[in-house]
């Protein structure tokens, strides 16, 4: 039998507003091949996978299933095209059980039989080797039971394309290498296999072909046993990108803020952050790099007060004054500080502003302690408010116009604006140009260069390793809640960056 | 020993009235949507059950009891889904505040009953003059032989036929929501719809079909209050407030058909407790006529305390879903 392609893409291209997702992308995976699509954090991934599942809709471009054309308005068309997508946020009914949700939605005579479905599903589950147990609710579960039976009910829904949104991002080392040996025998039965990551060794571990993505645009497929650690990350981030961003001399650094093997623990027992230790100094801007999730919230956070900490220390060195161990003070006594946090947010408006209120308000959130007794005081943060906008060169109708109401990069520098307004000497700022047009961009990094010529120290997380090359004195790097290395920005190149931040390589340590 | 049949029987006569809304109530709330109106939509299928059978006893020389039985329910019925369906618009297709749209359907729903009740007086020729005798007694028609039965008989039997469709909605509902597919597709979209929807439920049908059934079977709840409880006739401000008593049943049921029956017993009981605790003034009495509420929130304590997630409402319990929201 001829290998045919079980799914194959010509020139898909998805726009969101003015940012093009995807770019005329062709891609084509086989039956009985596992794909690894691979990809820096925005590059596209998840977006043209999605289109394969029918959540969104390709603005160009056509879909061939077993060669033939085929139209994906939604995921109940992908169904019966024998098409399922896991998702890194798993679509599962917490109070239902596991057998429960797998047969959700399907067709069938009124009265639902379970016990017949439990059978279904310990016999699929000895042909290809899960460890299931079809009536427990879903609520009792582990993260990687959770996605077993998520790919469980794919395959009980007949899926011979099963496509994997970074599978092992929540796992653990165990139970990464349980769900590998069953997409192997997933493989070896005959089904097409995507999975998206950006974790390397996985890659080599696991795909038979590799696909890289970069920017949206599609960059090249290699089969795996051609590709090395180092051929794989320079296809990913791609040669370096020169951007004129002023970058000034560091004025005389001082130590500001010392981080001491802290560790961070959410809610659900996943080490977020395991034992972090870095310096920041005055008078210049450490970038934190590192894909999405691997610690930089709770890094920032926790120096905020806004993170519990397991354990560890954080001392501060307030200039022209005596050091002091900020580790358990509340987030407001170390707001007062001086150390200051501004957080963007993927949707922007979620932390730090409130989007139906206008400016003035906002500022006050702020500043409402310093108040009267009773009556809150409006008159400063209306000042304020009109200052940021002078200064900043926010377009907007007025100070009364709902923050909400502005466009992205307005919504920004306000947030900026409000945080470098209190004279920070510790100014914490994350992704902050998320999703701004070039020039808002610029005026943004002129606003933390001049915060820094100030002497205060400035914390940076980015997303985008050419800006933050550019932009920062040193970068540190996070790889799965660990410090795996702090560089000099200056000479740092993206491969080495890149490796240190996808665990493969070691970094200069400071 | 009369007195404690006669307690039973009263207790059971204030529950049905009770059971109805609940029922109605935790079938629109396990799509998700927190229908406020349940006041709102029993007065409206009141008055509409009313209407039916008083236009028709009024047109009609010799009135058929039957005829008038089925009007009655059909037209409450009609006028319950109704309230529903002008809830699902507002809240699901134009997705706006659940507790605001419920709100103001009670408040349309009883405005909607005192008007057409006082209309209706008005054509019987004054307040309290709304007669529809047939078809009231075709409501409080009881089983024949096993209603002479002694004891038994006074506590099970000496009801209409509505009370017995009020039990068996909650055991057909209780069958429908654990053992179908379609209940497990209804319990999916009032818990997480996103992920109803990605398993291809149809998520807005789901919950327009619950609501406006809910709706309905509120409908009866006003039905059975005008006809079999109150013999055909009507009050302005009449149901007090039996509707939020069924909206606290819900809770105090957890979510479950069968669990609302003994529980409207026992709100049924609770709500007419002080008329048999002697020595009790006016205003001592609303010191119990509390109670049903007091009990609903020391159950929301205890299973908050216990965090038992099967008996916590569905989690997306008055959120509107929008598939590309995110």
């Amino acid at each position: 039998m001829k290998a045919e392609n079980a799914i194959e893409l010509r020139n898909i291209s998805k726009r969101f507003g003015k940012v093009v997702a995807n770019d005329h992308i062709n891609l084509s995976v086989r039956s009985g091949e596992i794909l690894a699509i691979l990809g820096e954090n925005g590059s596209g991934k998840t977006t043209l996978m999605n289109m394969i599942s029918g959540i969104y809709y390709p603005d160009e471009g056509q879909i061939f299933v077993h060669g033939e054309e085929v139209t994906i308005r939604s995921p109940k068309d992908a169904f019966p095209l024998g098409i399922g997508m896991i998702h890194q946020h798993f679509k599962l009914v917490d109070v239902l059980t596991a057998a429960e949700n797998i047969v959700l939605g399907l067709s069938g005579p009124t009265r639902l039989d379970i016990t017949a479905v439990a059978t279904r599903i310990s016999k699929l589950a000895a042909k290809y080797g899960f460890d299931i147990d079809p009536f427990k609710k879903i609520y009792e579960m582990s993260v990687s039971e959770k996605q077993t039976v998520e790919i469980v009910k794919m395959l009980y829904r007949g899926a011979n394309i099963l496509i994997l949104d970074e599978p092992t991002a929540v796992l653990t080392p165990q139970e990464t290498d349980a769900l590998f040996a069953v997409l192997r025998n997933m493989r070896d039965a005959g089904k097409a296999i995507i999975i998206i990551t950006h974790k390397l060794n996985e890659v080599l571990a696991l795909s038979d072909r590799v696909a890289v993505l970069r920017r949206g645009k599609y960059v090249g497929a290699v089969q795996t046993a051609d590709a090395t650690v180092e051929s794989l990350t320079e296809m990913m981030v791609g040669s370096k990108v020169t951007l004129d961003i002023d970058r000034p001399d560091p004025v005389d650094p001082q130590v500001r803020l010392v981080m001491k093997d802290v560790t961070c623990v959410d809610p659900e027992g996943v080490i977020t952050l395991n034992h972090a230790s870095f310096t920041a100094y005055g008078g210049e801007i450490l970038g934190i790099a590192g894909v999405a999730g691997s610690g930089q919230k709770e890094l920032l956070e926790s120096i905020a007060g806004l993170t519990p900490k397991e354990s560890g220390e954080i001392e501060y060195y307030p200039p022209n004054s005596e050091t002091m161990d900020i580790t358990g003070l509340s987030a407001v006594e170390i707001s007062r500080l001086g150390i200051k946090l501004s957080f963007v947010p993927e949707d922007r408006l979620g932390m730090g502003l409130v989007g139906a209120m206008d400016m003035t308000d906002n500022m006050m959130i702020r500043s409402y302690r310093k108040g009267g007794f009773f009556w809150a005081d409006r008159r400063a943060p209306k000042t304020l408010a009109e200052h940021i906008i002078g200064t900043l060169e926010i377009v907007t109708p007025g100070v009364s116009t709902p923050v909400g109401k502005l466009s992205g990069g307005n919504v920004q520098k306000v947030l900026v604006g409000r945080e470098i307004a209190s004279a920070p000497t510790v100014l914490m700022v994350a992704y902050p140009v998320r999703g701004l047009d070039i020039n808002s961009a610029y005026t943004i990094y002129s606003l933390l260069n001049v915060q820094k010529m100030r002497g205060v120290a400035v914390l940076c997380v980015g997303e985008d390793l050419d800006v933050l090359l550019a932009l920062c004195d040193r970068i540190l790097v996070l790889c799965g809640g660990r410090v795996t290395g702090v560089v000099d920005a200056r000479t740092a190149t993206k491969e080495q960056i890149g490796l240190m931040m996808t665990q493969s390589g070691k970094g200069g340590e400071r | 020993m009369p007195a404690i049949i006669t307690f039973l029987q009263n207790a059971i006569r204030q529950g049905i009235c009770i059971l109805f809304g609940a029922n109605g109530e935790i079938l629109t709330e396990k799509s998700g949507n927190l229908n406020l109106g349940v006041p709102g939509m029993m007065y409206m299928g009141g008055i509409a059950g009313l209407a039916a059978a008083f236009m028709y006893e009024r047109g009609t020389q010799t009135p058929n009891p039957s005829v008038g039985f089925l009007l009655a329910l059909i037209a409450a019925l009609v006028a319950g889904g109704l309230g529903g369906l002008v809830y699902s618009v507002l809240t699901i297709s134009l997705r706006a505040n659940q507790n605001v749209s419920g709100l103001a359907l009670t408040t349309f729903g009883v405005g909607l009953g005192n008007f057409f009740g006082g209309s209706l007086s008005k054509l019987a020729g004054g307040v309290g003059q709304i007669s529809t005798a047939a078809t009231a007694s075709a409501f409080r028609l009881t089983l024949p032989v096993l209603r002479d039965i002694p004891v038994v008989g006074d506590v099970l039997f000496s009801y209409g036929l509505l009370t017995y469709i009020a039990i068996a909605v909650s055991v057909v509902m209780s069958w429908y929501l654990n053992r179908t597919r379609q209940g497990l597709c209804l319990r999916a979209v009032g818990e997480n719809p996103a992920t109803a929807d990605a398993a291809g439920i149809n998520v807005s049908l789901y919950k327009y079909l619950a609501t406006v059934i809910g709706g309905a079977i509120c409908g009866l709840g006003g039905l059975y209050f005008v006809m079999e409880y109150s013999g055909g006739t009507w009050t302005n401000n009449g149901f007090g407030d039996r509707g939020w008593l069924a909206v606290a049943l819900v809770i105090f049921a957890r979510w479950r058909p069968l669990n609302a029956v003994w529980g409207s017993l026992l709100f049924g009981a609770l709500y007419i407790l002080y008329l048999y605790i002697p020595g009790l003034g006016r205003s001592t009495q609303e010191i119990f006529k509390m109670l049903p509420y007091v009990v609903t929130i020391i159950v929301l304590i205890l299973t908050s305390l216990r965090k038992k997630k099967e008996d916590q409402p569905p989690e997306s319990l008055g959120q509107h879903y929008f598939r590309e929201e995110r």
